[in-house]
């Protein structure tokens, strides 16, 4: 198996705290990661290291075998990486069409002068962004709030429009932070089978998540992180298994119906 | 270019919008044989001046959400720029009108690097001091700009052998350069372009996780904007026949900004209309002239406070608000799933 995403040592320091100390990773090609720990274990601090939004203090980290440390989100995006945030960040006063045609942003070409003059390039583009854009949003099923206002959306569709629009860049790894929180326990089991289905379908996907039922249930393999350092990696079944995954975290018995501890 | 077969179901919209735009092209049209008083025509004149300027000012700070409030800057360097073309080296007006634009261009992008760091406030002080500089550079530089005695005795421009001196004339120069703003305009905000623009304002983070390259779109967005900044200066220094540094003071700036606010930020046509209700305003108080600005003054935070969005903006929101409520029925609906 080949690695597409890989963290070498990578430390992020602010000021005396020590967000992120010493994280390695691998990530397989077709793998669903996961990556799991308390609140403020550094997990989302990682995550933006990994898509470019944080330079780590120290460290590497390297995207289909080349070192992408230093350079910016939108050059690491157009290198087939994409990402939701935490906290959503969609573009509110826009459609949820429109959404995703900003994920089509670097699928197509056309600048100004094409527009202003509706270049054949123009029309092409357009033409091909409606289309892939009502194809995504049928996949990720929200054809029908095509013309909604993205701000008028229920949390958990949000969350749906944020995947929708970071799948339209065809990445090759697909980087979802907390994506069933604010999900109720049907949409969560929905979502599960969605991301697997996107496995299925050849994508890489890293997840961050609390709901330990979500990631055991949805994860090939998962990193445990605390107050920033790995302390466990592996299938769920052996970090389910291990003591120091228990006593930092399990063992607050915070583990929500997985029989754990 | 009908891209979906479902444009057809909406024809009536469509066509309603085109048909009153069309009626509204032929009155403006005609307008100088219905009503050549020249008085009026001077007006109107000004209007469609400031609804470039104030369209050219949304640009940037409606569609790409930065915090531009020296666009006189803009205004100064694109009609300096045609000024000294046609005295200097008696180019053309014709030719001198674009590259009037391509100046104010070129400042544009070097007062967009600071928005690469800066936003808001911050980002407002800097396009502020860039202003402040254009007007100092032309009020100092007294062998290429006379100074403070500006440039006077600018040459009218001839077309087909006509001189186009007169406002009734000059109004359809005005009219053929506003007509081709929101045109060229109006395909530009809902290009590719436009919504990286938007995506900009709305998000600036996410529209880089989608590897849209922010500081390009936002320097993009800045000459754009500058652009026509520099050909609405470009088409007044003739037109006025006389410029100096002190009309192109931090006041005109606001003047512009005023009119975006109280028309609607991010909508096409709020600019024009807030360009029409602030220039009819300064006529109907010409009589109570001193009092004009604290006038001006009360409307701005009347509006702030009211209809933040601005007047074009409050019919957009009523209609955004009916879709969204309809669309959150929607939502609500299947299954209650979604909470």
């Amino acid at each position: 198996m080949t690695v597409i995403l890989e963290a070498r040592a990578v430390c992020r320091y602010f000021g005396g705290l020590k967000a992120v100390e010493k994280v390695d990773m691998q990530i397989n090609e077709g793998q669903i990661f996961g990556i799991i720990g308390p609140n403020g274990a550094g997990k989302t601090t990682f995550f933006n290291i990994c898509s470019g939004v944080l330079k780590p203090t120290s460290g590497v980290i390297l995207f289909r075998g080349e070192d992408i440390t230093s350079l910016a989100p939108e050059v690491i995006a157009r290198k087939g990486m994409a990402r939701t945030f935490q906290n959503i960040k969609l573009f509110k006063y826009m459609t949820v069409l429109e959404n995703v045609k900003i994920g089509l942003h670097v699928r197509t070409r056309a600048g100004l002068a094409s527009a202003i003059l509706h270049s054949r390039r123009y029309q092409d583009d357009e033409r091909f962004a409606d289309q892939k854009g009502r194809e995504i949003l049928e996949r990720v099923g929200l054809s029908e709030f095509r013309d909604t206002l993205a701000s008028n959306l229920p949390y958990g569709l949000q969350r749906k429009v944020e995947i929708a629009r970071a799948l339209a860049l065809d990445p090759r790894i697909l980087l979802l932070d907390e994506p069933v929180a604010g999900m109720n326990p049907m949409e969560t089991q929905h979502l599960s089978g969605f991301i697997r289905q996107l496995q299925a379908d050849g994508y890489t996907i890293a997840v961050i998540e609390h709901d330990m039922k979500f990631v055991m249930g949805t994860c090939d393999q998962v990193l445990v992180l605390n107050f920033g350092q790995k302390i466990c990696e592996g299938p769920p079944a052996r970090v389910r298994a291990d003591q120091g995954v228990n006593e930092a975290y399990f063992g607050k018995g915070q583990l929500s119906g997985g029989g754990a501890a | 270019m009908t891209l979906a077969p479902a444009a057809k179901a909406s024809w009536s919209r469509g066509r309603i919008r085109t048909l009153g735009l069309v009626l509204l092209l032929l009155l403006l049209l005609g307008f100088p044989q219905i009503y050549p008083k020249s008085y009026v025509m001077g007006v109107m004149c000004r209007i469609l001046l400031y609804a470039i300027l104030a369209g050219s000012l949304n640009i940037i700070n409606g569609y790409s959400g930065q915090f531009n409030i020296g666009h006189a800057g803009f205004f100064c360097v694109g009609a300096y720029s045609e000024a000294l073309f046609a005295m200097k080296i008696g180019m053309s007006f014709w030719a001198a009108l674009p590259l009037g634009g391509i100046m104010a261009a070129l400042i544009g992008l070097v007062v967009s690097l600071p928005t690469f760091k800066l936003r808001g406030v911050y980002l407002a002080i800097v396009t502020l001091g860039a202003s402040e500089l254009i007007r100092l550079v032309a009020l100092n530089w007294e062998g290429l700009t006379g100074g403070p005695m500006g440039v006077k005795g600018i040459p009218a421009p001839v077309l087909f052998g006509l001189r186009i001196s007169k406002a009734t004339r000059y109004y359809y120069i005005f009219l053929f350069l506003a007509v081709l703003f929101f045109f060229v305009t109006d395909r530009v905000v809902k290009s590719r372009v436009g919504r990286a623009w938007v995506a900009i304002r709305e998000d600036e983070a996410a529209a880089r996780s989608l590897g849209v390259e922010t500081a390009r779109y936002k320097a993009m967005n800045f000459m754009y904007g500058a652009f026509w900044a520099g050909i609405a200066g470009a088409a007044f220094a003739p037109y006025f026949k006389f410029i100096s540094p002190d009309m192109f003071n931090l006041d005109e700036g606001f003047n512009i900004l005023s009119m975006v606010i109280i028309g609607g930020q991010g909508t096409l046509a709020g600019p024009a209309v807030g360009a029409v209700i602030v220039n009819f305003l300064t006529e109907v108080l010409r009589p109570v002239a001193q009092y004009r600005m604290v006038l001006y003054a009360l409307l701005i935070i009347g509006m702030m406070w009211l209809r933040p969005q601005g007047l074009v903006g409050v019919s957009n929101s009523i209609l955004a608000e009916r879709k969204a409520w309809r669309s959150r029925r929607k939502a609500a609906a299947p299954g209650g799933a979604a909470r």
